[in-house]
């Protein structure tokens, strides 16, 4: 029952070291710049590069498969599709390009802290004090909304395990209602945790 | 730290009977324990001790600070524990959970680091330091819960059964924790065995403090409500 999100992988590497404000410029910058990518040789460039990143940032070739492997529900079905409507050439293109970010947006949270990303957007998000955003509640609302994932894949989990060990027929009610029950209640619970701490207000 | 707790009742909202009613103490001991049945009310009890839960009536101070008016001078001495570690756990890695706490103290970042890095070294959590917390063991969870309140350096820490989920093993570490602590300690427990060398401990049963005294009457008592 372990899940992947917020896998931070610790080492010495220059892409650890670079600052995480760079990393996330990047990746913004390759995303804008996927529009220019034409042909299956850039898409190839594009990809070795990537996993060029991943070799020099000393991640294992089976995490950067762990990475990829929830993408194949949505690339496959695409690229069979992109085949068929605009041919070989365009479906690897786009797949390629879809597949490279996806593993790049993975490079970059590999070799970051989830503290040093949210710190960034923090940074960033300064500026609009003068709409009346709070940069700390949102870095707390980032930070909350990160270790609230496996929670409630968790709970999930446990409410399909308690379903199957009573031998009932999979329901979308029966596995919604107390999935959002238990994770208001979760949620409840942190509230109380974080006044507990000090942060009430 | 001296705790005073005066004619408090209290009812939830949207509840017709209240969780609590008359309670009269004031502790100051090293070690107190909270025992009683499910529902009997000592879970509400201890959270009224940081302000956690503001009773109906009556009043609670915590070295004279009253906690329906001065939660948050409160909550900077008075450190809780929840029984489920993954309620507490409220940043995605380890360390950064660590450090959370210790925002709004006026440390610097270097101060801050070398706090985060003494108390993961004390818990032996410092090879864990940048793991995700949901990938912890049940117990590391709960180290890692308790290390994240004692860096704050709290004068009295409540503990709201901490060793409910753990096994035996857990357990054991959790007690041997928590007996070897310089800081004042409220523990609600149903582990009886773990209050043997409290100074104090109180009975709670039907929402009323039936019984306070030393442990071998207490849990006499306690065994003798539950037959």
């Amino acid at each position: 029952m372990t899940t992947t999100i917020g896998l931070y992988r610790s080492g010495t590497s220059v892409l650890h070291r670079l600052p995480a404000g760079i990393k996330l410029s990047t990746l913004v910058v390759a995303g804008f710049c996927s529009i220019l990518v034409r042909t299956p040789a850039q898409t190839a460039a594009a990809l070795v590069v990537v996993v060029l990143g991943y070799a020099a940032g000393g991640i294992p070739l089976p995490l950067l498969w762990q990475t990829l492997r929830p993408l194949l529900w949505v690339v496959v079905p695409l690229a069979a599709f992109q085949v068929i409507v605009m041919g070989w050439v365009r479906a690897a293109v786009i797949v390629g390009v879809i597949v490279a970010l996806v593993l790049l947006a993975g490079l970059v949270t590999l070799t970051t802290r989830t503290s040093d990303l949210v710190d960034v957007i923090v940074r960033l998000s300064r500026h609009l004090r003068f709409l009346g955003v709070s940069p700390e509640r949102i870095g707390l609302m980032l930070n909350l909304a990160i270790r609230g994932v496996p929670l409630v894949i968790e709970l999930a989990e446990s409410i399909r395990d308690a379903q199957h060990a009573r031998g009932q027929v999979v329901s979308p009610r029966a596995f919604a209602v107390p999935l959002i029950v238990g994770a208001l209640r979760r949620a409840d619970e942190m509230g109380d945790a974080l006044a507990a701490r000090g942060f009430d207000d | 730290m001296l705790i005073s707790v005066t004619g408090v009742t209290h009812t939830y909202p949207g509840r017709p009977v209240p969780v609590l009613r008359d309670v009269d103490v004031v502790l100051d001991e090293q070690r107190i324990g909270v025992i009683g049945a499910n529902g009997s009310g000592k879970s509400t009890f201890v959270r009224l001790l940081n302000g956690l839960v503001v009773p109906s009536s009556g009043s609670v101070t915590i070295d004279g600070l009253d906690t329906s008016r001065q939660g948050r001078e409160i909550r900077r001495k008075v450190g809780f524990c929840f029984t489920d570690p993954d309620s507490q756990i409220v940043m995605p890695t380890v360390a950064e959970d660590v450090a959370f706490g210790l925002r709004r103290r006026g440390l610097t970042k270097d101060e801050r680091a070398s706090r985060v890095k003494g108390i993961l070294s004390e818990y032996a959590l410092d090879q864990h330091a940048d793991h995700a917390a949901h990938l912890l063991s049940g117990g590391q969870k709960q180290l890692l819960a308790l290390a994240s309140i004692l860096v704050t350096e709290p004068a009295l820490l409540v503990m709201d059964e901490p060793t409910t989920l753990l096994d035996l093993r857990n357990t054991k570490m959790v007690a041997q924790l928590v007996a070897d602590l310089p800081q004042q300690v409220v523990l609600v427990t149903h582990g009886l065995e773990l209050l043997t060398d409290f100074d104090r401990v109180l009975v709670f049963d039907e929402a009323k403090l039936v019984h306070d005294g030393a442990p071998a009457e207490s849990i006499k008592l306690y065994r003798d409500l539950m037959t």
